[in-house]
């Protein structure tokens, strides 16, 4: 427990530290949301309606890109080895790396997500619902991507291959997120199937993405 | 020859240490003028009270554009002349910039509640604005993630002048993007002559922080080089202690 | 305490590099691993802290911690020193003391074991190379684990450090410890047990 909270706290302090990334996730997703308008137009009409899907993928693509260097760094420096060799089993050192790591990128996302609905014209019941499904949904998100970053280290190819491959592995919480979000918006379908779905893959992917993310950093060291 | 003085880091910071105080007391009164100006100024017939806003919006507006010339500015002296006071400046520059370009927008868009019955809209000037605040996000990202001061600020000097050469294609752009969607119900300010019972007080109140964004400067480039030098003590500390053998 | 190991194999990415290794080390001994380039001495190490699989044979360490394996009971000292450059020295120190199950309580000894405690508060980017290394040794001393691995220990440091890390090894040794150390050259201790992989004279 000891080592855990310590790693914990070691990942968020690097991240909060110069040249740490912990900013660099809210501000992706602001200029992502922003570009948005530029595309379909300044409509607010068309924005409010479709405000929740713009929301929903930002973050999907904020909170996917800000985790390419999560193991790189630690692989570079040595410190992937002697994190292996520690009392926690490798499952668990991972999902702290990913816990420290939604605290950091993935919660300021939700925070700042309020403006950014403001600016789509998203009104203000709506935005605390499409921040409720965020926070329900962004966990899944991060401990899937976890994956992709352990594969990306194992393969030592960063960047895109990250997005490739874990993208489609999105897609249901994409789904479940945009539903959950409109459901309580616009109805008329009821808002609690798709979000106990979404907490349902969020719970899910807790379990299996340090799994498989260990799996695959184990691989890598042949 | 005072050129060559300021260059000294140490010339420098004595003579900001003399002049910000002056400085300070400057900026406090002529806000205090200005505001009681603007406090006394006329509503507008249509828009009421709120025009007030318009007092810190569009002064704020004026140093948000401004903070990125001295960047530019700073940025041909850390490219051409190799100043070692123009990294320090162009550093000290991007935050102050930032906070006022935010200050655009927030009193832009607490007008635009009452004004336009929404808190934002895609105009196309409060748009142009954010971009720029975009910009300056990015610029600050730059510095942050830079661990090396002299490489980070070369990066970031870089990225401020292709900015200024960007930044009239960007508001030509969306201009000519929002005239092509511009929703017909938006209300447009401008067009109309400014009264000066309005005018005199926006003028103080611009000169106001014009002189608060210097002031701040100042004092960012004091603590940019006392962190710089906090810096190299430390190194040589690591140093010293290597050459000791310890 | 005794680490052995029996006829191990080692491949990479398709290619033999040693095969039949087998070797015996008690508490108090130390093994000095030799050979060219590529023949497998940094695998070795990676392999008994279980950081490579191990292809053929098995590595055994008895008479430790029955609960925990090889690769908890031991330190492995990489190429690489573990640090982040934005973390101040004791920070760095502090966290793996942590991590691998040591307390807070040690690490300003470890720091001045390796003469780095007036450094502690420095940011780990403003140490010189050797002053990495000795932060990364400082990890030895902080976390009691009976088996060292070092890979190249003395690379970057200078005379004086390697003086220091010979005595630092030495009280390991005394203390029932076994050392397992890649290396081209000397590295202080007296009459190590010699491990050379691979054909022909260095």
């Amino acid at each position: 427990m000891n080592a855990l909270l310590a790693l914990i706290k070691r990942d968020m302090r690097l991240a909060m530290r110069v040249g740490g990334g912990a900013m660099m996730g809210a501000l992706f997703f602001l200029i992502v949301v922003v570009m948005m308008p530029f595309a379909l137009g300044p409509d607010l009409n068309l924005l409010a309606r479709i405000g929740p899907a713009i929301l929903w993928l930002g973050a999907l693509l904020a909170s996917l890109l800000a985790l390419d260097r999560l193991f790189a760094t630690d692989h570079e420096d040595g410190s992937l080895d002697v994190l292996m060799m520690g009392p926690l089993p490798l499952e668990v050192a991972v999902a702290a790396k990913a816990i420290a790591h939604w605290l950091t990128t993935g919660l300021p996302l939700i925070v700042i997500s309020p403006v950014l609905g403001l600016m789509l014209n998203v009104e203000l019941r709506a935005m605390g619902v499409v921040a409720l499904t965020l926070l329900a949904g962004t966990p899944a998100l991060t401990f899937i991507g976890l994956v992709g970053a352990a594969l990306s280290v194992a393969l030592r190819r960063g960047g895109l291959l990250l997005a490739v491959l874990v993208l489609p592995l999105t897609i249901p919480v994409l789904i479940f997120g945009v539903a959950a979000a409109n459901a309580a918006i616009v109805g008329p379908a009821p808002f609690g199937p798709p979000f106990t779905i979404l907490c349902a893959l969020s719970l899910a992917s807790l379990v299996l993405g340090p799994v498989a993310a260990a799996a695959a950093l184990r691989h890598g060291l042949e | 020859m005072a050129v060559i003085d300021l260059a000294n880091p140490t010339r420098f910071l004595n003579l900001v240490n003399r002049v910000l105080p002056w400085l300070t007391a400057a900026t406090v009164l002529l806000f205090a003028f200005g505001l009681a100006r603007a406090m006394n100024a006329p509503d507008d017939y249509q828009q009421g009270a709120t025009v007030k806003i318009m007092f810190l919006h569009v002064p704020a507006a004026w140093l948000g554009m401004m903070g990125w010339g001295v960047m530019s500015a700073a940025a041909l002296g850390t490219l051409v002349w190799r100043h070692p006071l123009a990294d320090v400046a162009g550093k000290a520059a991007a935050p102050i910039g930032a906070a006022f370009t935010f200050i655009c927008l927030v009193t832009g868009s607490l007008w635009g509640r009452p004004t336009w019955g929404t808190y934002w809209v895609w105009d196309a000037r409060l748009t142009s604005m954010l971009v720029l605040f975009l910009l300056y996000l990015g610029v600050m990202a730059l510095y942050w993630t830079a661990e090396d001061p002299g490489r980070g600020s070369r990066a970031a000097a870089i990225l401020s002048l292709v900015g200024a050469v960007n930044l009239p294609i960007i508001k030509f752009s969306v201009d000519w993007w929002n005239t092509l969607h511009q929703p017909a119900s938006v209300f447009r300010m401008g067009g109309s002559t400014i009264d000066p019972s309005i005018l005199t007080p926006l003028l103080i109140m611009a000169v106001a922080f014009t002189l608060l964004f210097f002031t701040l400067h100042l004092a960012a480039m004091r603590n940019e080089i006392l962190r710089r030098r906090v810096r190299s003590m430390r190194l040589m500390q690591a140093q010293e202690l290597a050459e000791a053998g310890a | 305490m005794r680490l052995a190991a029996d006829n191990l194999g080692c491949s990479r990415g398709g290619r033999t590099v040693f095969t039949g290794l087998s070797f015996s080390l008690s508490g108090g001994e130390a093994m000095i691993v030799t050979g060219r380039n590529g023949a497998g001495k940094s695998s070795l190490l990676r392999m008994i802290a279980g950081l490579v699989h191990i292809a053929a044979g098995q590595i055994e360490l008895t008479g430790g911690d029955a609960e925990a394996s090889t690769a908890e009971q031991a330190h492995y000292l990489g190429h690489h020193d573990a640090l982040k450059p934005s973390l101040s020295v004791g920070e760095n120190l502090g966290f793996w003391a942590q991590y691998l199950g040591g307390d807070a309580a040690t690490v300003e000894p470890a720091l001045e074991a390796v003469g780095l405690a007036p450094l502690s508060g420095l940011p780990a980017a403003y140490l010189s190379a050797g002053q990495r290394r000795r932060l990364s040794i400082a990890r030895l001393i902080a976390v009691k684990r009976p088996l060292w691995l070092l890979d190249e220990p003395t690379s970057a440091l200078d005379a004086p450090s390697q003086v220091r890390l010979a005595e630092l090894m030495r009280v390991h040794l005394a203390g029932g410890g076994i050392i397992v150390a890649a290396t081209h050259g000397p590295i202080g201790l007296e009459a190590p047990r010699q491990l050379r992989i691979g054909p022909g004279p260095a």
